[in-house]
């Protein structure tokens, strides 16, 4: 007869000295793992209530802030650890980032200082209602350069190339800019009387876009030094910014309190609408990984949207928060700064209940495992509840229930002019709802062309 | 391999691209997973037991526990330990969930707990009560349960009362459920009721109609209560349903004892006919029909899935009985007696090949081979992480904040997270049907319909016409006044249908002026 009995020695497993640590032997039969949904799903549950217990995104507010409200911000896409700041009185400010102090402060214009900017060589401009470009070596208190505005006008945005010696202004015209030289190489417009702001596009280093005052957006080709694409919607739109990743994809900050994605390609439609704002949004930026949105609005909220969804994943706010002019993330994507019309700059943490500390591998393990179960029970109702609930200040929450409410109203009536149309009426897609129309520069330049030549064709045929 | 899959769902008329690639790379991940595990299987150190004959003629079942003990290692060989208790008796034992320590309870009022493989007496009571049944709870050791005369009560692990439950009356069975923390009592009284152990409350009291509760065991899959009656059922329980999941009908008199494996597919059930069935509790058929020579007092499934039967002073292994279907197993893989005793308990030893035996005389423990489960997982319920302060510790707290709520218990524990496909009349419960149901009724009575049958004077339309304003003439009233031309329309036409005259009808063009 052949035995064997289990025999295992105490001293494998249990740790001899209190420095030792025991040994982790595995099993992974699943009959020694009961309830293995039911315990992922109470785990899931912990995770996501300890995200939202350890929700702290609000960080502290910059130096003293300005005396005006802010209404530009820049990061340098160079350096982490600072930030550029311009206010209403024409103050522009830097700091770092570290220590949340003041580096360096100017009194650089007259006018509102509307648009900010880092160089590739770490200089700073600043455009303002005053009509002027101002190049900053920022620690001198005294311009390197002063631009002046051929338009006459106040500039309202300012952006400067990837690499090369050029910037864009955007004031009644976009005007093109050596910085080597004192007036605007060329000028670009395509209908708007006013521009609201300009980016260049990073990637596709020659591509900028605009917004302006006739609902549109436009997109240049500075190659060609021609606009080459024009989008108009139903109401203004007030910023945009490029996706850092996808150099064909930007989104643009409306007035009809959503943020929209578009394609540069295809701007029949927008790629995503990012509602959930309750006033127009202000201004918007990229996460530098092209995942995320943050969007400052008139309702003294940021929201956080994730680039493929819909509703805002996060909302900030202060009791002290004014309208917010600009927002942006900096260049390692975990803060966001945002300027206000309360004088403040604040920093803020683009995860809300991340910390900054090392953590172990242990601790690492620990959060990657965690996000995972809260992504595969997110639909869970208890989950679903507690990651969505959010206190929110009762003004926004008060227009957000009006606002809900118009909607439905305004569903509903289309719904009985659709249901009574015979067919006539049908229903447009929200993400193309908004756009009244897109422009084509080479379409236009064809059609004139063909509408010189059929001018032409009788005034021959006359001849002959 | 199959052992580690999990079953994932059919992909289907899934149309939506991104959804359908999410799922596919779920199901690839989950593959991958089970491939890895079952990988990981050349990993584990330690082999099961076994017991093997060399050659045809050597019989298992002849094997005694003496020769055993004379061919194992000395620390196995140590492990039978024999005690002698006759003033007690019949003692009712059980393990702790670790299998490190040992509870006895004997019917006279005798409690004892100690580390029966270090020798280390935890406490030892004189209860001078009637004991009927004892359990191990939370935290390995440190509290147990005892069902006494009347009540149930908690002790610590150094016998100090801590609490008297004074809603668990007539309790004779105890289970606990360790990862709801929830303690389930059953006995004279036909009430199964959960208390919750770490926060005190009383979760459930489900009433069972079935009369006298003569055996429970938890099955340990998917924490569903097994419990005997006397009339031969088998009636499955969980906290959040007054009425049991199922009812099976298993032997034609009182049930003796039930045993479920632990991986939830099989339950033993010893009934007083002296059958013993096996039955499948996923299709909840009889897989197989076995009988002892006496009523069986106690059963027990092992890890590895071996039954034992003890009945009268006999112990019998067996060996393949659950998962063989169709053919008999003809001989017990072990056979053990106990001469002069009457066995009460049988319990398996977790993460052991050792079987505990609780008689009348005391208790005393047997060598099985290959009944245990040898290799632990660091990261579940872990023999040695109770071996000192900090792993105790960590593993409390781990277990707490994993503690399972009471209606997870369902009969199967995948079900949660998934989505529930059934239709939203189907999902209603019954007071929410009733309430909708009332809802539809109201909104039926609201409308002004035409009731012929009703004499004119009666009619609610008439009356209501009555009871407005006259000159007052508004939508509501040229409503009501519509209804009432065609109520007396309709009435007519039945009057003229009676007398077998032409009914008059308006089209549907015209009847929009009516």
């Amino acid at each position: 007869m052949k035995f064997k009995t289990i025999s295992r020695s105490a001293d494998d497993y249990v740790p001899v000295a209190n420095t030792q640590s025991a040994r982790q032997p595995r099993n992974l039969d699943p009959d020694m793992h009961p309830f293995e949904r039911a315990r992922e799903y109470t785990r899931a549950l912990n995770a996501t209530k300890l995200d939202r217990m350890f929700a702290a995104p609000f960080l502290g507010q910059l130096g003293a802030g300005h005396v005006d409200g802010v209404y530009s911000l820049a990061k340098n896409p160079l350096k982490l650890g600072v930030l550029a700041s311009g206010s209403g009185d024409g103050v522009v400010k830097t700091w770092d980032l570290g220590s949340h102090e003041e580096q360096w402060s100017v009194n650089a214009h007259d006018g509102i200082v509307r648009g900010l900017c880092y160089t590739p060589k770490s200089q700073l401009l600043s455009c303002s209602s005053d009509g002027t470009v101002k190049l900053w070596s920022p620690s001198t208190m005294s311009p390197l350069q002063t631009y002046h505005s051929l338009s006459g006008g106040g500039l309202m945005s300012i952006d400067h190339h990837y690499s090369e010696d050029q910037f864009i202004t955007a004031g009644t015209q976009l005007e093109v800019w050596d910085t080597n030289r004192s007036k605007p190489k060329s000028t670009l417009s395509w209908g708007a009387d006013n521009l609201s702001s300009v980016r260049f596009n990073h990637t596709e280093t020659n591509i900028c876009a605009s917004t302006g005052n006739d609902r549109s957006i436009v997109v240049y080709d500075l190659r060609t030094n021609s606009p080459v694409q024009k989008l108009v919607t139903t109401l203004n739109n007030n910023a945009l910014a490029w996706n850092p990743m996808e150099a064909f994809v930007f989104a643009a900050a409306s007035e009809d309190h959503n943020a929209y994605l578009y394609d540069m390609r295809n701007m029949k439609r927008a790629l995503n609408v990012f509602q959930d704002h309750v006033a127009a949004v202000l201004d918007l930026d990229f996460s530098p990984t092209g995942q995320e949105l943050v969007t400052g609005s008139y309702d003294r909220t940021i929201r956080i949207f994730r680039a493929n969804e819909g509703h805002s994943r996060d909302i900030y706010h202060t009791k002290r928060m004014q309208r917010v002019f600009s927002v942006r993330f900096t260049m390692d994507s975990r803060y966001i700064a945002s300027g206000s019309d309360d004088g403040n700059v604040r920093m803020w943490r683009s995860v809300a209940n991340d910390r900054s500390g090392i953590k172990s591998a242990k601790q690492r393990t620990k959060i990657e495992y965690d996000r995972a179960l809260t992504e595969r029970y997110k639909h869970m109702p208890e989950i679903r509840r507690i990651n969505a609930a959010r206190r929110v200040p009762k003004a926004v929450k008060v227009a957000r229930n009006i606002k809900r409410e118009e909607l439905e109203a305004m569903k509903r009536r289309h719904l009985n002019y659709v249901k009574n149309s015979k067919g006539r009426a049908g229903f447009t897609p929200e993400r193309e709802k908004h756009i009244v129309g897109v422009g084509i520069a080479d379409k236009v330049a064809k059609q004139t062309q063909k509408q010189r030549r059929k001018e032409k064709k009788p005034q021959q045929e006359t001849s002959e | 391999m199959e052992k580690y899959e999990r079953r994932t769902g059919k992909l289907g008329k899934t149309k939506d691209k991104k959804l359908r690639s999410f799922l596919k790379r779920g199901d690839l991940k989950s593959k991958d997973a089970a491939e890895k595990a079952a990988d990981a299987e050349i990993l584990l150190t330690e082999s099961n037991g076994y017991l093997e004959p060399e050659n045809e003629m050597e019989q298992t079942y002849k094997v005694k526990q003496e020769d055993i003990v004379a061919n194992v290692d000395l620390a196995t060989a140590n492990k039978k330990i024999s005690l002698d208790l006759p003033n007690f008796g019949p003692y009712s034992i059980d393990y702790s969930l670790t299998g490190n320590y040992l509870l006895l309870g004997g019917r006279k009022g005798h409690v004892s707990s100690f580390n029966w493989k270090l020798g280390e007496m935890g406490c030892e009571l004189q209860l001078q009560e009637t004991v009927h049944d004892v359990k191990y709870l939370q935290n390995d050791y440190e509290c147990f349960a005892v069902a006494q005369k009347k009540y149930v009560y908690l002790y610590d692990q150094f016998g100090a009362e801590i609490h008297q439950l004074k809603h668990h009356v007539g309790a004779t069975h105890l289970e606990y459920l360790p990862y709801h923390y929830l303690l389930a009592t059953a006995g004279t009284t036909g009430y199964i009721k959960y208390q919750d152990v770490s926060t005190g409350q009383l979760v459930a009291e489900l009433r069972t109609k079935l009369g006298n509760t003569t055996a429970l065991r938890q099955n340990p899959y998917n924490a569903v209560l097994n419990a005997g009656h006397s009339n031969g059922q088998v009636s499955l329980w969980a906290p959040n349903m007054s009425t049991p999941l199922v009812k099976l009908l298993s032997s034609r008199g009182p049930v003796r004892s039930i045993s479920v494996d632990r991986s939830g597919n099989y339950m033993a059930v010893a009934g007083q006919d002296k059958s013993l069935k096996i039955w499948d509790i996923r299709r909840f058929a009889v897989l197989e029909e076995y009988y002892s020579p006496k009523p069986a007092s106690s059963t027990s499934i092992s890890a590895s899935g071996l039954l034992s039967v003890g009945w009268g002073s006999h112990v019998q292994i067996w060996k393949d009985v659950l998962t063989r279907s169709g053919e008999k197993v003809s001989a017990p893989y072990m056979n053990h007696l106990l001469p002069g005793h009457q066995v009460e308990t049988v319990r398996f030893c977790p993460f052991e090949d050792i079987l505990g035996i609780g008689s009348t005389k005391g208790f005393d423990s047997m060598i099985v081979p290959g009944s245990g489960e040898a290799n632990v997982d660091a990261l579940e319920i872990n023999p040695y992480s109770y071996a000192t302060r900090t792993g105790r510790r960590e593993t409390q707290v781990k277990m707490l904040l994993e503690k399972l709520q009471p209606d997870t218990i369902t009969l199967n524990p995948n079900d949660i997270g998934k989505v529930d496909s059934r239709s939203h009349a189907e999902r209603l419960s019954a007071s929410q049907k009733q309430a909708e149901e009332e809802h539809q009724a109201l909104l039926d009575k609201q409308k002004l319909n035409a009731l012929p049958g009703t004499k004119p004077a009666n009619s609610r339309l008439r009356k209501m016409l009555r009871k407005k304003t006259k000159n007052v003439v508004d939508q509501r009233k040229m409503r009501i006044e519509h209804a009432w031309e065609r109520e007396k329309q309709a009435r007519e036409n039945i009057k003229r249908k009676a007398e077998g005259l032409e009914v008059k009808t308006t089209g549907a063009a015209m009847r929009r002026f009516m």
